[in-house]
């Protein structure tokens, strides 16, 4: 048994107290403007809670004002790293009001995008997840291959990442020549490294010890926190939009819902891991496949939505994306929510950290995967 | 097993006789007064056939004379979804009871709406503004909110 310290003067065992301690709002493994009330007691959390809104910056209340084709630019200044499943959100909800049909072609280049920014989105997650559990090679490694798809992004739609390449009716313009190549050519590149990814901290002991049992949340606390994309799967949550409610050219690939039960921090690794494999199987099934047609399909400079009510999900990199748009029938919405999955995943931190230490909720943070900006709006 | 709309309407109208409904956005809506709101989420989280245990979606509307706050349910197990609304009369103080007892989610999202909307969440945990500061004045979501600072006016 532990010896308890006790006072040299009065004899009496030492006093322990509660107290409080600020993570953030500028902490390196916060990955953004975001701040935590730390209850600690020695360095066992005992209550984790978060302080929002640093950078909210009421996206909501200015969609009240902007056209539809405006609102798309909003959208991937939320979750930036899903920019073009968020800017795919908004422009299916207005085409679903619309009733307007989009040739195959957008559906599957839409597609393929959507999973190539889930690739790059995951690879960053990957490098800086290593980074933060001090393994920098990840980060570097992360970054290189990432590079890759960034280029195809700015080859395709001049953009890095704010890419706005789809608009309501379809993309802006066609993919590049070399899109097809390119992507195929970075396919390649990505199955050899990603075994060696795998490799470098999968099987590694520290790296084990870090996240196995660290952070587990049930399967129950996930669906009741609503807790969906690959944190929600680690725990057995099956929420995959692309199988629920597929959208775009997803009905028409065959892949796995990845799905794992341990609901810890290695399990959410691994789930994210599995869905790069996933990608690019989807994105080979899709690549040779590209139907001829239009890009896009015509609509009206000032789209005015239907008196009425719209609301759209797809799977970003981080889970359910929601779009609920309630139209008067103007040229903007009446009301506009962006349910955005990041926010409902930090409201399981705490369910999460209680009775871990500080330094692992430095790893349960980086496996939520959080983007500030989705989560402040 | 997946319930029909229609089974789904009786279910809600048995409980609150006076819901009234619409197809909306791809789900059934069901508008209803804001008193009869925890009741009606209690059954419908916690009856065998309908379980309804995933909240994706709390948020609130603001309309010239009424509020609203919606709820977008669905069911993990069965698979059916449905969106209540709870319409609340009163502008001036409107109120109805928290469902983060029932659904952990909603107390973050019922403390969104509470800060950008004014609605106060009855029996709340903890009920604070959770983006803006907390001397902040008014509910910049609401239509007569007029930030003379921030201008969001094109």
């Amino acid at each position: 048994m532990e010896e308890i310290a006790t006072n040299k003067n009065t004899g009496k065992p030492l006093e322990t107290q509660e107290y409080f301690i600020n993570m953030g709002p500028q902490h390196p493994s916060t990955h953004g403007v975001l701040r935590l009330l730390l209850t600690l007691e020695g360095e066992i959390i005992h209550n984790v809670e978060p302080h929002l809104g640093y950078i909210h910056r009421s996206i909501e209340k200015m969609c009240e004002k902007d056209s539809y084709t405006q609102i798309i630019h909003l959208t991937d200044r939320m979750d930036y790293l899903s920019s073009h499943m968020n800017n795919e959100a908004v422009s299916l909800a207005v085409e679903q009001g619309l009733e307007v049909e989009i040739p195959d072609r957008v559906k599957v280049i839409r597609t393929i995008i959507s999973e190539l920014t889930r690739l790059s989105s995951h690879q960053l997650w990957w490098g800086v997840f290593g980074m933060d559990l001090g393994a920098i090679t990840s980060f570097l490694y992360g970054f290189r291959d990432r590079e890759m798809i960034i280029d195809i992004f700015e080859e395709t739609c001049g953009a890095r990442l704010t890419m706005n390449y789809n608009v309501p009716g379809g993309l802006m313009f066609d993919i590049h020549p070399n899109f097809q190549k390119g992507t195929k050519a970075f396919v390649t590149h990505f199955k050899k490294k990603l075994p060696e990814y795998d490799q470098l901290l999968t099987e590694n002991v520290i790296f084990e010890l870090r996240t196995k049992g660290v952070g587990v949340l049930s399967k129950e606390d996930a669906i009741s926190f609503g807790v969906t994309g690959p944190t929600g799967r680690a725990s057995g949550f099956s929420n995959d939009i692309r199988k629920h409610n597929p959208y775009s050219a997803y009905t028409q690939v065959d892949f796995n819902e990845v799905l794992r039960e341990e609901g810890d921090s290695y399990a959410r690794y691994k789930v994210r891991i599995q869905e790069m494999w996933e990608s690019m199987s989807i994105i080979e099934q899709l690549i040779d496949n590209i139907p001829e047609g239009d890009y896009k399909v015509k609509t009206k400079a000032v789209i005015k939505l239907p008196k009425g009510e719209y609301y759209q999900k797809v799977e970003t990199a981080r889970g359910e994306f929601g779009v609920y748009i309630i139209s008067e029938g103007g040229k903007s919405p009446y009301r506009l929510k962006f349910r955005s999955p990041g926010f409902s995943n930090l409201s399981a931190l705490n369910r999460m950290a209680k009775g871990a230490k500080i330094a692992d909720l430095v790893v349960i943070m980086s496996t939520l995967d959080l983007v500030i900006p989705d989560i402040d709006r | 097993m997946m319930m029909e709309q229609e089974q789904l309407k009786e279910r809600i109208l048995s409980i609150v006789p006076e819901a009234e409904f619409e197809e909306a956005g791809g789900y059934l809506n069901a508008t209803f007064p804001f008193a009869k709101l925890h009741n009606l989420a209690k059954n419908l989280r916690e009856s065998e056939d309908t379980l309804f245990d995933f909240l994706f979606c709390l948020t609130g509307v603001d309309w010239p004379d009424h509020m609203t706050v919606v709820y977008h349910l669905k069911s993990t197990i069965h698979g059916h979804s449905i969106v209540l609304k709870a319409k609340i009369d009163s502008r001036e103080k409107p109120e109805i009871d928290t469902v983060s007892d029932i659904w952990q989610t909603a107390e973050f999202h019922e403390r969104e709406v509470f800060d950008l909307f004014g609605i106060k969440f009855r029996n709340h945990p903890d009920l604070r503004r959770i983006f803006l500061d907390d001397d902040w004045v008014g509910y910049p979501l609401r239509k007569d909110y007029v930030d003379k600072v921030n201008i969001i006016d094109l």
